[in-house]
């Protein structure tokens, strides 16, 4: 696979399927000239590995390989769309010619978008990408991390442990000259517990990852930590007490819990649904819609994250949106298309899960900016309420802003201590709400360990989250106890 | 599609050392259009094709796939399956099925459409047709985020290195509209759709577009409840929901991982009486039918709860070995190999009509969306976000939303007191509408 590592999308591109920029330059001006204002080609060959141990044996194994070409052509608010996997150039003309006759249906003239043609960035050039990793030292370390996770707790009866590799090679090139290629690695370690203890039975899972080398996981023992983490939560859950039902004062802790921010506000200021005016934040900008203590980024451009991409996939470099500045709502996450329609620019979120997907609006790494407070005066500072560690995902109804997120670590707090571990619960606000009652934000700042997986209309695309500390007055918790 | 490609794929694992392997072909191609706001928004098209293996050296096993069919590509994967196979441990339990076992003729399902392919024309006509239907339902009815019409073609060809071949072909339609309503400052979408085998089966694009903006429309003017514990019924939508949970837990990978709340539990009450839910994988035209299995095993009628008594569990070739059982033949093929899947999930229906099951609710909260994660598989702890319409005097009275509905599954379905008439099969799970005596709703 070091082939494919190191090549440069051009010229991988033009030696495998004999597809050349100047080729890719005549399809689309032979077969999109018109009456389109954008098209693009998109070509893309992926591979995937992945391996799984479970029972302390490596039992799958598979790898896969994925090669396609998406061809778009847009004309006003239409979009053409058509991919095939066989990528020739008799085929990618086909699909260019399919893409306009469906875009081009109305009289309206256009002039083919310009993209905004900032430099690349350069996040993620490993020496060794993670799939070209020796696969010998990979299962060495999934039956390493097995041991440490049994060897964490007596009670840890089954260890499933899985690593996933991939590199995407990926070349755009749009209707207006311009090409532009990406080479992206992603890894991912994961570790699932199940302890056991009386009959009780509970799971724990960790993990982590982004566009690193496998090397990564052996830096300072990080899989070492991935294990005590998983066989930590699965133990501490034997002994949680049913959740409290009702509306309590919530204390994030750090990190993956800013799914928080994805699920309240992300996907609410994704341009597509605002061009529509059906989120519940359409309309807005300039106006208030968090406490003054809360600002909250999406930033593509930090080096190595698993949101990160040195280009978004229709060809913009990635960049560092301000959503929410000081409490006041001042831009939305855009796409090529949403943003010529709604007259705004690029901000390089446009994303596909892979070339069988048209591109939209999509989150790249969202978080929350540190603020001054000490995380252990937050907690602190609650008498009654929930502290919650960690989470499972999350779902939002754009529409009417109802959130959800399912917390899987959680503590009563009582008396400004953290006490009593309590079972998983959903935690539910309305987004255009719920941060308006954020009353303490720490200075804690931190990005989550890499696990991130969005799912949108039925894309899914790796991104990341990060929160400080924060404390939210009156959030609904969706337990079954009475409240403490 | 040329199963060739196939059999030449496995005889070369053959020879390079493989033991046994079976792999699938797809072909597939696919077509959709959306309208919004009576405009056509997206139209694609699309053809993919994916050959997927699964090689056994003795019995370690791998698994590969790739999208490109070239000689040089799949000579490529065959040897990485072989060698990947040669880097993983025995697993006495790995291995094909007993080849006496594999399906001998394929049944005609129904499952093909043979009235050609669509044109894009009808596609975007029909989801014009949907989307204006629910725009025209009411003027509150004031955005949309639009309706889609697509259909797919695929063919399918199953393939061992001990010489069987079979296959088939499907055709799905689909149909689904997301009407935005509005009144006083406040916006709700809902949705409604139709999907089918056959593009005659599905629904009147109209019918579909009125009956999403009634849901929308339902759901103005929702607020918050005081959290409370109250008899909540489920709408044959979310209470299918609970079903796929059951079959969840019930799967082999789940059980033999011990991380299932029916763990052990095979051959004991896990619901209510009224309680029966089987998987069927031979109803003709039935969108979940498919003649065998990811493993080539024939599908069957197979009871899973039977009068609220656990029955069977679903399983593949290798969780049934590992738990000492037979397969069910519910084996399904994903990227990493073989894995568990239902083919049409159903809990079959009772005797009270909806409508009676709300009016003897005196009190509670009828259950139209359930959003989240919060179903934990390993202990049945369930704790999701709902919205809906509250029950005052055994009447719909007002609609509510943000608040969540929480208990654990084993107790929930032991805790079944009504199970409707309403059961259709619209989509590959089902469930007629359900009641659950108590359960806490959380809100302000």
């Amino acid at each position: 696979m070091r082939d494919l590592a190191r090549a440069r999308p051009e010229s991988f591109f033009a030696d495998r399927f004999n597809v050349t920029s100047s080729l890719l330059d005549r399809v689309l001006g032979t077969n999109l000239l018109g009456k389109v204002d954008d098209a693009d080609i998109y070509l893309e060959y992926c591979i995937n590995e992945e391996l799984q141990l479970e029972e302390s044996t490596v039992k799958k194994a598979s790898r896969h390989v994925s090669q396609g070409a998406g061809v778009r052509a847009q004309a006003g608010a239409r979009t053409g769309y058509a991919h095939t996997d066989d990528i020739s150039i008799s085929n990618l003309d086909e699909a260019a010619r399919q893409a306009r006759a469906i875009a081009d249906r109305a009289a309206t003239s256009g002039t083919i978008a310009v993209p905004s043609r900032g430099r690349p960035h350069d996040l993620y050039a490993l020496a060794e990408p993670p799939i070209a990793a020796d696969l010998a030292r990979k299962l060495d370390l999934l039956r390493q991390l097995d041991g440490a996770a049994r060897a964490a707790d007596p009670r840890v009866r089954q260890v499933i442990v899985s690593l996933t590799s991939e590199e995407v090679v990926m070349l755009i090139a749009t209707a207006s000259g311009f090409t532009v290629g990406d080479v992206r690695p992603l890894t991912r370690l994961n570790v699932t517990v199940i302890a056991e203890d009386n009959g009780r039975r509970e799971i724990g899972s960790h993990g982590g990852g982004g566009r690193v080398a496998f090397d990564w996981f052996l830096e300072g023992a990080r899989w070492r930590r991935y294990a005590a983490e998983a066989a930590r939560q699965a133990t501490l859950k034997l002994s949680a007490v049913d959740a409290p039902a009702g509306a309590t004062t919530v204390v994030l802790a750090p990190g993956w819990p800013g799914i928080l921010l994805h699920e309240a506000v992300g996907h609410g200021l994704e341009g597509d649904f605002n061009r529509k005016g059906t989120s519940a934040f359409s309309g807005r900008l300039g106006q208030k819609v968090a406490s003054e203590l809360v600002s909250v980024v999406d930033d593509g451009t930090i080096p190595n994250r698993r949101g990160s991409l040195n280009v978004d996939d229709e060809g913009t470099p990635t960049g560092r949106t301000v959503l929410i500045e000081k409490g006041v709502l001042v831009g939305y996450m855009q796409d090529r298309l949403n943003a010529r329609l709604m007259g705004m620019r690029p901000t390089g979120n446009g994303r596909r899960e892979s070339y069988a997907h048209p591109a939209m609006p999509r989150m790249t790494n969202t978080f929350m900016l540190a603020g001054e407070d000490d995380p252990e005066d937050i907690l602190r500072s609650v008498k009654r309420g929930l502290y919650a560690v960690t989470f499972g995902g999350g779902q939002v109804d754009i529409t009417n802003g109802k959130f959800v997120f399912s917390a899987n670590e959680a503590w009563l707090i009582e008396d400004g201590r953290v006490t009593v571990p309590v079972k998983g619960a959903s935690l539910i606000g309305a987004g255009p709400e719920a941060l308006t009652r954020v009353t303490r934000v720490g200075r804690d700042l931190a990005l989550d360990e890499g696990v991130g997986t969005c799912g949108k209309d039925g894309q899914s695309v790796p991104v990341g989250v990060g929160l400080p500390t924060i404390r939210i007055d009156d959030m609904t918790v969706g337990g079954t106890a009475p409240l403490p | 599609m040329n199963p060739d490609l196939l059999v030449s794929a496995l005889a070369r694992a053959t020879r390079l050392g493989a033991t046994a392997a079976d792999g699938y072909l797809v072909e597939d191609s696919h077509g959709s259009a959306s309208v919004r706001l009576g405009e056509v928004e997206t139209v694609t098209h699309a053809r993919q094709q994916r050959l997927s293996l699964r090689v056994f050296v003795g019995r370690a096993s791998a698994a590969a796939s790739t999208s490109d069919l070239s000689r040089e590509s799949l000579e490529r994967v065959v040897e990485e399956a072989t060698s990947l196979a040669r880097a993983t441990a025995e697993d006495p339990h790995a291995g094909l099925p007993d080849p006496a076992t594999l399906i001998g003729e394929v049944p005609d399902l129904g499952l093909e459409d043979t009235t050609g392919e669509t044109a894009p024309e009808t596609r975007i006509e029909a989801a014009r047709a949907c989307e204006a239907a629910a725009l025209a339902a009411d003027p509150r009815i004031t955005n949309s985020e639009g309706a889609e019409c697509s259909d797919r073609r695929a063919r399918y060809a199953y393939a061992t290195s001990h010489g069987s071949l079979r296959g088939y072909a499907t055709t799905a339609f689909g149909l689904n509209v997301t009407p935005v309503a509005a009144e006083h400052g406040e916006m709700q979408r809902d949705y409604w759709y139709s999907s089918a085998r056959v593009r005659a089966a599905l629904e009147d694009p109209a019918a579909v577009g009125r009956t999403a903006a009634a849901r929308a429309l339902r759901r103005l003017g929702a607020r918050k409840v005081k959290t409370t514990e109250v008899p909540v019924i489920f709408d044959p939508e979310t209470a299918a929901s609970l079903v796929r949970a059951i079959a969840g837990a019930a799967s082999g990978p789940s059980l033999y991982r011990r991380a299932s709340f029916l763990l052990d539990r095979l051959g004991a009450k896990i619901a209510a009486p009224a309680v029966t839910i089987v998987d069927d994988g031979t109803i003709p035209g039935a969108l979940g039918s498919r003649p065998f299995d990811g493993e080539g095993l024939p599908t069957r009628r197979t009871p899973l709860v039977q009068d609220g008594v656990l029955v069977s569990y679903l399983l593949d070739t290798y969780s049934a070995r590992k738990l000492g059982l037979a397969s069910t033949h519910h084996a399904a093929r994903d990227g990493a190999g073989v894995t568990v899947g239902t083919t049409n999930l159903m809990l079959l229906p009772g005797a009270a009509s909806p409508d009676e099951l709300i009016r003897s609710t005196r009190r509670g909260l009828y259950v139209t969306e359930l959003i989240g994660f919060g179903v934990n598989g390993v202990t049945g702890d369930y704790s999701r976000g709902a919205s809906g319409l509250w029950i005052e005097a055994g009447e719909l009275a007002y609609p509510v939303e943000e608040v969540t509905v929480a208990g654990n599954l084993l107790e929930m379905f032991a805790a079944i007191d009504g199970v409707g008439n309403d059961l259709a099969l619209r989509d590959r799970t089902a469930s007629p509408t359900l009641r659950i005596g108590r359960m806490v709703v959380a809100g302000n």
